[in-house]
């Protein structure tokens, strides 16, 4: 293990998670023998019915959540608790409400105890970075739910996150401005380098978005499929190949959907 | 342990996110008065603030307007039931408005009661804010502490349980065997009403943080007595603010009580006073300078509130 060479070690890995609720006598078991490996800087989509344990794998990792057993590794250091190194973006934002976008951005600079003056200074990159400046001194309670996105998006990024964690981040926004910061993201993605593991309940998100999705089915969670996507960017959602990828997608999620009557009733 | 039931009362504090109703309904004056463009093309945020001023001014006109008409309908209510009546007990509006005058500047009734509004406003005033900020600084840190630390909390929470009930006014004779006949006794008073309120709404408001806070705040380096400070404490805030607002209410209603206790000045005093030598104009006078001067001293309070909490949509009001 020590001298196999960096390359070969995985970035991030989850092993052999599983992850079972105690809600008073009863056991929910959420995640069951999940196994993933992500490469640095993918685009991992993760997708599949409601309750199938998406949340508690992003949870997991993230450090909000203990696994019941297994591990989630990042070049071989065990996940133990929350890092700045991943950061998640919530789908209702949880920005602080009583910080202005600036200081929300600004809130993980300072927790490093640098100084103001450079704290400042990588807020204000960040407020330009998500085109919110002329709302910097807005709170979170006057920001449409876009801006809110955008600010979380820029609090982790400014906190030197290279995994993002997006748990439907989207999912609460109109269409037009979900297009637009789909846009965003991509391009975020591009220029950082970030690792982004992103859940939606979306096959063309999925599509547009991902190197790669993996499917996730319920009762309990597991990992159904990985599928790669190898469309070129930027991705034309009216191309043929974009709609195939769709199909196939939609194709692999509603089977299983299909399959689970009988498995509940077997 | 569940919130206490009184803080859940005024802590209606959810967190949402509002949507844009309040730029969008506020755009339609803006959108008339820049360019012909239709009120949905406008983009909301820019236009927002230019807007607000010109339709906030006729609304607060007429908040004002009805406010003040009801209490007028009152006092004509007043004037023709004791007229009507005859009664000898309850004076009438007019009477009440020449005591006032008297106690305010003297010149009419000339005795005891004449041009000393000042004193007796005063030496309330100092009892009210004593008894207050003794609550306000024992109350926000115990509340802080039983709301973050287990051990205090299963400590203190059923005997404060079980103490709350009782009503203020059933310590009044304990309260003179242990501070005497006097204004001591009237702060201690005010203390324990006061006192409740500022507690319970600390505790209600460190125990109620949303959970994503705390996560989002550990994901980004925050830990420890940091926590505390940066987060719990700014989120309890609004909670708080409930509490102190109602504990000042408190306070104001309780100083009657607290001047009962014999002590010579003070607004209280002079309802009891005036109730002895059965003078009823006294009386009202009397209450309704408490009811003005608390009003008064509610606004100011609901100002730093909205000042400190201008980031909360629900702190407006
Ligand atoms: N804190 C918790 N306590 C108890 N059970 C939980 C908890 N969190 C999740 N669960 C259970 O674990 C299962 C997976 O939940 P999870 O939220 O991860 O699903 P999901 O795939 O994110 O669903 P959705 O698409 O609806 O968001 C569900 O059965 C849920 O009831
Ligand atoms: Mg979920």
């Amino acid at each position: 293990m020590d001298n196999a060479a960096p390359s070969r070690r995985p970035f991030l890995a989850v092993r052999d998670l599983n992850k079972t609720f105690q809600i008073g006598t009863e056991q929910v078991e959420a995640l069951r023998e999940v196994n993933l490996v992500i490469d640095k800087g993918e685009f991992v989509c993760l997708i599949g019915a409601s309750g199938c344990g998406k949340s508690t794998l992003l949870r997991i990792i993230a450090g909000f959540e203990p696994p019941t057993s297994g591990h989630v590794d990042i070049y071989d250091h065990p996940v133990t608790g929350p890092g700045s190194d991943r950061g998640m973006v919530f789908q209702d934002y949880a920005l602080f409400p009583w910080l202005t976008v600036r200081e929300n951005i600004a809130f993980g600079p300072r927790q490093k105890g640098l100084a103001a003056s450079k704290v400042g200074e990588i807020a204000d990159e960040y407020v330009q970075m998500v085109g919110l400046s002329p709302f910097a001194d807005r709170f979170p309670s006057q920001l449409s739910g876009g801006m809110k996105q955008r600010v979380a998006i820029a609090r982790v990024l400014a906190n030197d996150a290279n995994i993002l964690l997006m748990d439907e981040p989207f999912g609460a926004l109109d269409a037009l401005t979900r297009e637009q910061l789909q846009d965003e993201l991509l391009q975020i993605w591009s220029r950082t380098g970030v690792t982004v593991i992103f859940v939606t309940h979306s096959v063309e998100e999925a599509t547009l978005l991902a190197d790669r999705v993996v499917v996730m089915t319920a009762g309990p969670g597991r990992i159904e499929t990985d599928i790669a996507i190898s469309l070129e960017r930027p991705r034309d959602v009216s191309s043929p190949g974009f709609n195939d990828v769709r199909r196939t997608l939609t194709q692999r999620l509603t089977s299983h959907l299909k399959r689970r009557p009988l498995k509940t009733a077997a | 342990m569940t919130p206490p039931s009184s803080a859940s009362l005024i802590a209606a504090r959810v967190p949402i996110a509002p949507g844009p109703d309040a730029a969008s309904t506020s755009m339609s004056a803006a959108g008339a008065a820049t360019v012909p463009v239709s009120p949905s093309d406008v983009p909301s945020a820019a236009v927002n603030d230019a807007a607000r001023p010109r339709r906030v001014l006729p609304e607060r006109a007429q908040a004002i307007l009805l406010g003040i008409a009801f209490p007028i309908a009152l006092v004509i209510l007043w004037h023709e039931l004791v007229v009507l009546t005859g009664t000898p007990l309850i004076p009438t509006p007019h009477q009440v408005a020449l005591m006032m005058y008297d106690f305010a500047f003297g010149g009419i009734h000339d005795d005891a009661f004449s041009g000393t509004i000042l004193t007796h406003l005063a030496a309330s005033m100092a009892r009210v804010y004593g008894g207050f900020a003794l609550a306000i600084v024992v109350g926000v840190p115990l509340g802080l502490l039983i709301g973050k630390v287990k051990v205090i909390r299963r400590l203190l929470d059923p005997t404060l349980s079980l103490l709350r009930p009782i009503p203020v006014t059933a310590w009044l004779p304990l309260s003179m065997i242990f501070f005497g006949l006097g204004p001591r006794s009237a702060v201690f008073l005010v203390f324990l009403g006061a006192f409740y309120p500022v507690v319970l709404n600390t505790i209600f408001g460190v125990r109620s943080v949303d959970s994503k806070l705390f996560e989002a705040a550990a994901m980004l380096g925050c830990d420890g007595s940091r926590m505390f400070r940066q987060v719990v404490l700014p989120a309890a805030t609004p909670s708080i603010f409930n509490g102190l607002r109602l504990a000042h209410g408190f306070a104001w209603i309780l100083i009657v009580v607290g001047e009962m206790t014999g002590v010579p000045t003070g607004l209280g005093s002079v309802i009891m006073d005036g109730r002895n030598l059965s003078r009823t104009d006294l009386v009202i006078t009397g209450m309704i300078v408490i009811g003005v001067a608390g009003f008064a001293t509610d606004r100011i309070i609901v100002a730093i509130s909205n000042r400190v909490l201008r980031w909360s949509p629900q702190h407006h009001g």
